[in-house]
């Protein structure tokens, strides 16, 4: 919503601020302005004169020496280009150390331009004369200034007198941010009643006055709604005798400032009640309405219709279509038909203030592909009781214009009539709320500032239809609460029961990850929910995997991002791509986020949301690397279930390095090499890893108690077990064959040599294990090693192992 | 043998102030009184002198052998202190060497708002909460007040799964969820990521995080309101932070507001950064719209409350000055490693 002062202060005469207190002030008080435009910001020392006399240049074909009488008994010497000016014209001059907006070619200039005095071809020239782009306005708000040329004043204009004045630029344009409750405040009317509250000043809306001639516009037309849900209200009057021409400056440039174009006066009356009143009007060559009658009816599916910009548009079922006795004439609501407009012959006409529901109105706009000042007030959802007296002003700008003859009265099909909400006044509840100590009369005060009235007997305020956002004490008590002042509610914190405040056990197991990874070396990174279907090729995912059931968004910004991910993989090594891809070395990134798991597709019920702990690396460090992450996550996560790494079958991990996690019996997770061609994919030129943890598996594992065990009191024993091992014999079932059998006096048992080569007979690695023992209650006699140790060899021969020391 | 031994004592002496390091002066300590050496062999001869002289020799040689151990010994000190002396001005390093670092990782700057901010609220005694990312319209929007048909459920903000599902596109159905769960009072905050159709430019992301907050009891006010996010911005900008609410519209808060917080970078006079206003938007607040209450079950006449939604990027992108949405998702190393 754009306004300019000037028109608000229309009609509250006694406003005198500028324009930053303003909007200061009108923030405040709920009414937002965004910004704010002054039209002269860039404008300087410009005054009306009068060109006394024309010579014409002596050295150039194309140029004229002026004489211009700038008042005050001045005259100055200007060269100019200009071909439109002739002696006595009345022009804007801008003299030496003034400032124009732009050039005359309708660019403008940041700051605007500085005009000094100077010599054209040898000749001085004292100033400038400019045309209506310089003055940094256009033809559209100006259509009486020349197309090329020097904008001319008329006859009557002062000279001498501020040019910049006497065209109105001297005004600021606001521009508001209205919320959607506020449907009133989308008019010049609503805005101004919320300035004269705002600034306790008088507010002085138009007074419409009675218009129209002895005859009765229901002798003319006949208005039938066979919808009254979409069509609630239609006000229709008559003007015969219409004399088209263009508006008067006035309303040309109140409109145009409003962004506008000016047209013509019916035109224009009907835009400027719009914009006063907020209610969009139209209006309707009389003599090709078909029996003189309108039909509000519902369009039939697929229907056709003309809109004036001459395109055709197609309708459903839910289109309001505005009828005569034969055809369609208009979309109500959104657009006039292109059969029935106004034009430079109309003879009669008929105005139109109807009301449409606002809903119907938006979905239809949006459906035919069609929005318009027209539809994008009516979706907003206006009030019926606005109509009349907006039809009302129209015909009394028609009159005072002498646009035609207002034929009186007016058919109005109006069956159910809004009524005023009455709420209850409750002035202690509002202090409740508010936590103010606001009087009563205060309160009845600030609710007359805007038109509230109070039925004092029945204890109850009325709310204006108008106010469509006032139903019950809370919403009176924003009113209060806006004109008392939101800076002057006291600050208290709440009282009442003390409340501990915690974070819940599974994000404080979400924090011990990060910090693990942290101190691991990896940095936190954000990934997309969604992604593309694609992806699950590119990971070289069979085309029965279950992950490719995916929840599917139905309006997605695009197949990129249509569905929600199954897998945090993708988003992984996109990242360890996006930084390959720019050089950046040794990357260590992880992510906590959701991946999302459908219980039946189409969705019936919410998916399945699990938070995956996601790490990725590529550079320094290997699968071992990420198998420490794991590790040391689980130490801290007091995890103390036997944990298993088994080879798994992941298609976009390598088939020989990838392992699923289990802590106990619970799968936890996975973790791998990037298989090559995956990497490749996604654009990491070297070898690459992940792992992935469940956190919705990992936290129900997860203790942060702690009980302390004595440290040993007697000594360890140590001894090494030197091995050859078959090739397929993997570490892990070394170390649980130890631990079954090494018996209750071992400690631990730690791999510290892997040998493969040409010492080892092929099939064959070397591996060496040291093995602790303790007892806690006593020192170990060689016996009980011996006896341990004797255990562990039989059950590490059973497998095939053969034993060197 | 008295001469003799005096001779032994007085070139031991001489010998032992002439040693020059720890090892001269252990050769020293070997040649007068090892197995050897020269006093000990006096000792040895301890034969020659006559019996009755014998225990007046004795002494003398102790006395001869405690005064050189003792002079020994103080030498010896005085060398090794010297050594150490020595040894630390040989081992001065230059500390301006590059540091051996860990490479200790980093977290997000979204991840470090979100956590100062529940840190702030869980110290005045918020618990945190979480709901659901992919959620239903119920929750969403109409038990927030936001019915069917109402433009913000317009298909242009919001990503629709079917149409009962929506991908959230604000945090606050965990009001109405936690609300449901009729445990009272109620003091929560809610962070969580949500959805909006928007494309990927500087300023906009089609998912974007939001901190909620929730607090329902009797007698809470808007004044309290005020009062909770004042002392949040002051612990979150700096203590000389001022807060400013304008009036605004949400559908599930009435009376509603808007809080502005003075330019943490100008105070308030106006620069590059605040547009030249001097204020910054930081969230949405507003009393908890009775309406909503009677969806949730609980009864406005009784009880009353607050809520308030804070954009964990707005803060993270104001926080850091970070220009470019963009770069949250983009994971870059370089990006992630100044926080």
């Amino acid at each position: 919503m754009n306004t300019t002062l000037s028109w608000v202060k229309a009609y509250v005469p006694d406003l005198d601020v500028t324009a930053q207190e303003f909007t200061d002030a009108m923030t405040l008080s709920g009414t937002k302005v965004e910004s704010y435009l002054a039209a002269d910001r860039d404008l300087a020392n410009i005054v009306i004169g009068q060109i006394d006399q024309i010579e014409r240049h002596p050295d150039a074909d194309k140029l004229i020496v002026c004489q211009v009488n700038v008042g005050g008994g001045k005259s100055v010497q200007i060269v100019t280009g200009a071909p439109n000016v002739k002696v006595g014209d009345k022009i804007p001059v801008v003299l030496d150390g003034g400032r124009v907006a732009g050039t005359h070619d309708g660019k403008m200039t940041e700051g605007g331009i500085e005009i000094k005095k100077g010599k054209l071809r040898g000749i001085e020239s004292n100033g400038m004369m400019c045309s209506i782009e310089e003055l940094g306005s256009s033809r559209d708000m100006y259509p009486e200034a020349p197309e090329y040329g020097i904008y001319i004043f008329p006859e009557d204009a002062e000279v001498g007198a501020d040019a910049v004045e006497a065209l109105g630029l001297n005004d600021v344009t606001f521009e508001f941010e209205i919320t959607s409750n506020r449907v009133d405040c989308f008019s010049v009317i609503g805005i101004a009643r919320e300035a004269a509250a705002t600034f306790r000043k008088e507010f002085h809306p138009p007074v419409v006055t009675p218009t129209g001639n002895s005859e009765q516009a229901s002798d003319y037309v006949k208005v039938t709604i066979e919808d009254e849900e979409l069509c609630p209200r239609y006000c229709a009057r008559v003007v015969k005798n219409v004399h088209i021409a263009p508006s008067p400056k006035w309303m040309q440039r109140r409109l145009a400032a409003a962004g506008i174009r000016p047209i013509n006066n019916i035109v224009d009356i009907t835009n400027y009640v719009m914009e006063e009143y907020g209610q969009p009007m139209h209006a309707y060559d009389y003599d090709q309405l078909a029996g003189h009658e309108i039909v509000v009816r519902r369009a039939a599916k697929d229907e056709k219709f003309v809109t004036l910009d001459g395109q055709e548009r197609t309708m459903d079922e839910n289109v309001v279509m505005i009828c005569d006795g034969e055809k369609a004439v208009g979309i109500g609501g959104i657009m006039g038909g292109e059969n029935s407009m106004i034009t430079d012959n109309v003879k009669t006409m008929l105005f139109e203030a109807a009301c449409f529901d606002g809903t119907n109105i938006r979905l239809s706009s949006k459906r035919i592909g069609l929005r318009t000042d027209a539809s994008a007030k009516f979706e907003k959802g206006l009030d019926p009781n606005n109509a009349q007296a907006a039809i009302d002003r129209a015909c009394q700008l028609v009159e005072e214009l002498g646009a035609g003859e207002v034929v009186g009265g007016m058919v109005d099909v109006y069956s159910r009539k809004k009524e005023p909400v009455r709420i209850p006044f409750e002035p202690e509840k509002i202090n409740a709320l508010l936590g103010t100590d606001v009087s009563e009369e205060e309160m009845l005060g600030y609710f007359k500032l805007v038109d509230l009235e109070y039925d004092a007997a029945a204890r109850e305020v009325i709310a204006p239809t108008f106010r469509q956002d006032l139903f019950r004490t809370a919403d009176l008590a924003e009113e209060v609460a806006r004109f008392y002042g939101y800076d002057n509610i006291p600050t208290t914190l709440p009282s009442g029961e003390a409340t501990a405040g915690k974070l819940p056990f599974h994000m404080r197991v979400r924090e011990v990850a990060e910090d693990i990874a942290e101190f691991c070396g990896f940095s936190q990174g954000m990934m997309y929910s969604f992604e593309s279907p694609k992806v699950f090729d590119k990971l070289r995912l069979p085309e029965d995997s279950p992950l490719r059931t995916a929840v599917k968004i139905s309006n997605p910004l695009g197949e990129d991002f249509s569905i929600m991910r199954t897998t945090s993989i993708n988003g992984m090594l996109t990242s360890l791509g996006f930084n390959y891809n720019h050089r950046n070395k040794n990357v260590r990134l992880y992510e906590l986020g959701n991946i999302y798991l459908p219980k039946t597709l189409p969705l019936t019920e919410l998916p399945e949301e699990r938070m995956q702990f996601t790490l990725g690396m590529y550079g320094e460090g290997d699968f071992y690397t990420m198998k420490g992450v794991i590790e040391e996550l689980l130490d801290k996560l007091g995890i103390s279930g036997h944990r298993t790494y088994a080879p798994d079958t992941k298609p976009y991990l390598h088939p020989g390095r990838q392992a699923q996690v289990s802590c106990g019996e619970v799968v936890v997770g996975y973790l791998g090499e990037v298989h090559p061609l995956v990497a490749d994919a996604y654009g990491i030129g070297e070898k690459a890893y992940v792992v992935v943890l469940d956190m919705d598996a990992v936290t129900p594992l997860a203790t942060f108690d702690r009980k302390y065990t004595g440290i040993a009191r007697y000594p360890a024993v140590m001894r090494d077990i030197s091995m050859v091992v078959p090739k397929k014999i993997l570490a892990g079932q070394i170390e649980a064959m130890i631990n079954q059998r090494g018996g209750k006096i071992l400690e631990n048992c730690q791999l510290f040599d892997v040998y493969e080569g040409v010492q080892i007979k092929p099939g064959f690695k070397s591996m060496a294990y040291s093995v602790v023992f303790r007892a806690k209650d006593r020192t170990l006699e060689e016996s009980d090693i011996t006896a341990a140790m004797k255990k562990i060899w039989n059950g590490l021969e059973s497998m095939g192992i053969e034993i060197r020391s | 043998m008295k001469d003799k031994l005096q001779a032994i004592r007085e070139e031991a002496l001489a010998q032992i102030e002439k040693a020059v390091d720890l090892d001269k002066l252990n050769d020293v300590r070997v040649s007068f009184l090892g197995k050897k050496g020269q006093l000990t062999s006096v000792l040895k001869s301890m034969k020659e002198v006559a019996p009755e002289d014998r225990p007046a020799f004795g002494q003398l040689v102790n006395e001869a052998r405690a005064q050189i151990e003792r002079v020994l010994e103080e030498t010896k000190e005085k060398l090794e202190r010297q050594a150490l002396e020595h040894r630390l001005k040989e081992e001065v390093i230059d500390v301006t060497l590059p540091a051996k670092k860990n490479n200790v990782g980093h977290r997000h700057p979204n991840t470090i708002a979100r956590e100062e901010v529940e840190r702030i609220f869980i110290g005045m005694g918020y618990e945190v909460v979480e709901g659901p990312e992919v959620e239903y319209d119920l929750y969403n929007f109409e038990k927030l007040n936001i019915p069917a048909n109402h433009p913000a459920k317009d298909e242009q903000d919001t990503f629709y799964v079917t149409k009962d599902i929506v991908l959230r596109t604000q945090t606050s159905p965990v009001q109405a969820r936690i609300m449901e769960q009729g445990k009272l009072p109620i003091r929560v905050i809610a962070p969580g990521r949500v959805f909006r159709s928007d494309e990927v430019d500087a300023t906009h992301s089609p998912s974007f995080h939001q901190i909620e907050g929730l607090v329902v009891d009797k007698n809470i006010t808007f004044a309290d309101l005020k009062g909770t996010l004042e002392q949040f911005a002051k612990e979150l900008f700096g203590e000389n932070t001022r807060t400013k609410f304008r009036p605004h519209h949400f559908p599930f808060t009435e009376p509603s507001a808007e809080m502005d917080v003075s330019c943490f970078k100008c105070g308030g006079k106006g620069c590059r950064f605040c547009k030249g206003e001097g204020w910054i938007e930081i969230l949405g607040c507003g009393m908890v719209h009775p309406h909503v209450f009677e969806m949730c079950g609980i009864d406005p006449e009784v009880y009353t409350g607050f809520a308030f939604g804070v954009g964990l990027e707005r803060i993270a992108l104001l926080k850091y000055e970070i220009d470019d949405m963009r770069l949250l998702y983009e994971n870059d190393a370089r990006f992630l490693k100044q926080f």
